[in-house]
């Protein structure tokens, strides 16, 4: 069953087209990587499929039991955000501000803030300081404030980008785990190895444009040049 | 202290602390939110906008400013925050261009059709807001607290959503929250303020009145909550400290008044640098 099935889309900016033409399909449990080039318009692909743009052409359909505020998104940290003066749990708890029916939190909802906090393992860091954390720790808080505004779908904007090789493989960890607990992730990525070690699915874009299964990638024209190109970055 | 009390039996003293004290409460709420999400200037450009509409005000006779001026300067608040993010024009530009526009505008205005003989007088009262604080009569009074109470109502009433929104504006509108409205909210209820405040410290020290307590509670508290609660405590000491200090001292209220709040401020970054927050 399709949860977000997109068709013949045009995405970008104004009249500026970025990706031309894309299709592919998103079904529960999925675990997809949005890999390609810089600006080839992976985070314009994630703005649109959390309703921040509108599509310049075609649609995005949505399963009818998908609900669009149920979406978890850990968007990369803003300039704002980096010394703001927030606890930890007053940042986690706002994952619930769209589901939230009155003015203020629910018993219920701090309870379920601080088993998302317990599972990130960050509960003993509830009063700390947003500002006083490292790297990692920030984003597993943003994390479990997208685990609360989750129902099935999380989306990653680069998730590890600035964090040291140990902690980014911890929170991969933590992504596959969510994903085999029934979580669909959509990961937008430069890390083509990561890419390919956990998800089941890749979409490329760039000038080429791919979509299938982790394992058609790596024997296609796109995966091979675009892991070559990647490959060639980091050992120069 | 003697002649503090004396001066507090005459009503006009007690307007002006009443009154002061709401505009510092009121100011130092949104201050923080503002200054986070780097809207610091958008107090003194709607300041000047008040300011224009004062002196037409002032032109027209009117009886009771505020009538034209709140309008005037709410109206400016929606194209300001609109204009900040569809058009060519960005936010920090448009709001220098409204701010100096509306305060030549207003000075011009002013000049050209005066209402008195002390015309640089006038404005200094406008600008600096010295003596227009002791003027209120009963009904600015009961209008200044009933704004103020809608403000600290809302605020109240939002302040999940403001959080929310200040921390992280597209996450708020992927979990569908109407940012936009609340944006609108926020615009229309600095517009409320900065009005309110030009009476107390005039329309070129109101962003003290604004950012100040804001940055002074940021250093020391590591929470929102406390920074949040904290701001409106230093701001509220403050005026009423400055208002103190003013009138033994027979010094312009508004100065004093930021005074008080640029020395609570240093006193709070060096706190903040022994902790490490600041």
């Amino acid at each position: 069953m399709d949860l977000i099935k997109v068709e013949n889309v045009d995405l970008g900016y104004d009249n500026h087209v970025v990706v031309k033409n894309l299709s592919f399909n998103i079904a529960e449990g999925d675990y997809l990587c949005v890999v390609g080039e810089n600006g080839s318009g992976k985070s314009t692909l994630m703005k649109t499929l959390l309703g921040l743009n509108s599509t310049l052409k075609g649609k995005i359909e949505f399963a009818a039991n998908f609900k669009k505020n149920g979406i978890g998104y850990l968007p990369q940290q803003t300039e704002v955000q980096k010394d703001f003066p927030a606890a930890v749990e007053e940042i986690v708890l706002s994952g619930f501000q769209g589901k939230s029916k009155g003015f203020f939190y629910s018993n219920e909802e701090k309870n379920m803030a601080k088993d998302k906090m317990q599972k990130m393992g960050i509960l003993d860091l509830a009063k700390q300081s947003y500002r006083a954390l490292s790297g990692g720790q920030q984003q597993l808080v943003l994390l479990a404030r997208a685990l609360c505004a989750l129902d099935q779908l999380l989306i990653l904007d680069e998730p590890v980008a600035g964090l040291d090789p140990k902690v980014a493989q911890e929170l991969y960890e933590i992504i596959k785990k969510l994903n085999t607990e029934g979580v669909t992730i959509i990961m937008v990525t430069h890390d083509v190895n990561t890419a390919l070690k956990y998800a089941n699915k890749i979409l490329h874009i760039g000038k080429s444009i791919f979509f299938g299964l982790t394992e058609e990638y790596v024997n296609s024209e796109t995966g091979k040049h675009f892991k070559d190109y990647v490959g060639g970055c980091e050992n120069g | 202290m003697a002649k503090l009390i004396m001066y507090l039996q005459y009503p006009f003293v007690r307007y002006a602390i009443i009154v002061g004290v709401l505009v510092a409460l009121c100011s130092s709420l949104l201050g923080v939110t503002l200054v986070l999400k780097r809207f610091s200037f958008i107090g003194d450009g709607l300041s000047h906008v008040a300011f224009g509409g004062m002196a037409i005000a002032s032109v027209l006779k009117m009886s009771n400013e505020m009538i034209l001026v709140l309008p005037f300067t709410i109206v400016s608040a929606i194209l300001l925050l609109k204009t900040g993010k569809n058009t060519k024009i960005k936010g920090d530009a448009a709001i220098a261009m409204i701010s100096v526009g509306a305060l030549a505008f207003g000075y011009l205005v002013m000049n050209l059709n005066p209402n008195s003989s002390n015309i640089s007088g006038d404005v200094c009262t406008t600008l600096f807001g010295s003596t227009s604080i002791l003027t209120l009569n009963k009904t600015e009074v009961w209008l200044s607290i009933i704004l103020s109470l809608i403000v600290v109502v809302l605020f109240i009433i939002f302040y999940n959503k403001i959080f929310a929104i200040t921390f992280d504006e597209d996450f708020s509108k992927t979990t569908g929250i109407n940012v936009d409205r609340y944006n609108l909210l926020i615009a229309v209820v600095v517009a409320i303020i900065i009005v309110l405040a030009m009476n107390l410290v005039g329309s070129l020290l109101i962003s003290a009145l604004v950012i100040f307590p804001a940055l002074s509670a940021m250093c020391v508290f590591k929470n929102f909550k406390m920074v949040t609660i904290a701001s409106a405590v230093i701001s509220v000491i403050a005026a009423l400290v400055g208002m103190s200090v003013s009138i033994i001292s027979s010094s312009p209220v508004g100065s004093t008044i930021v005074a008080i709040n640029v020395i609570v401020f240093v006193v709070c970054y060096i706190i903040g640098r022994f902790e490490g927050g600041c």
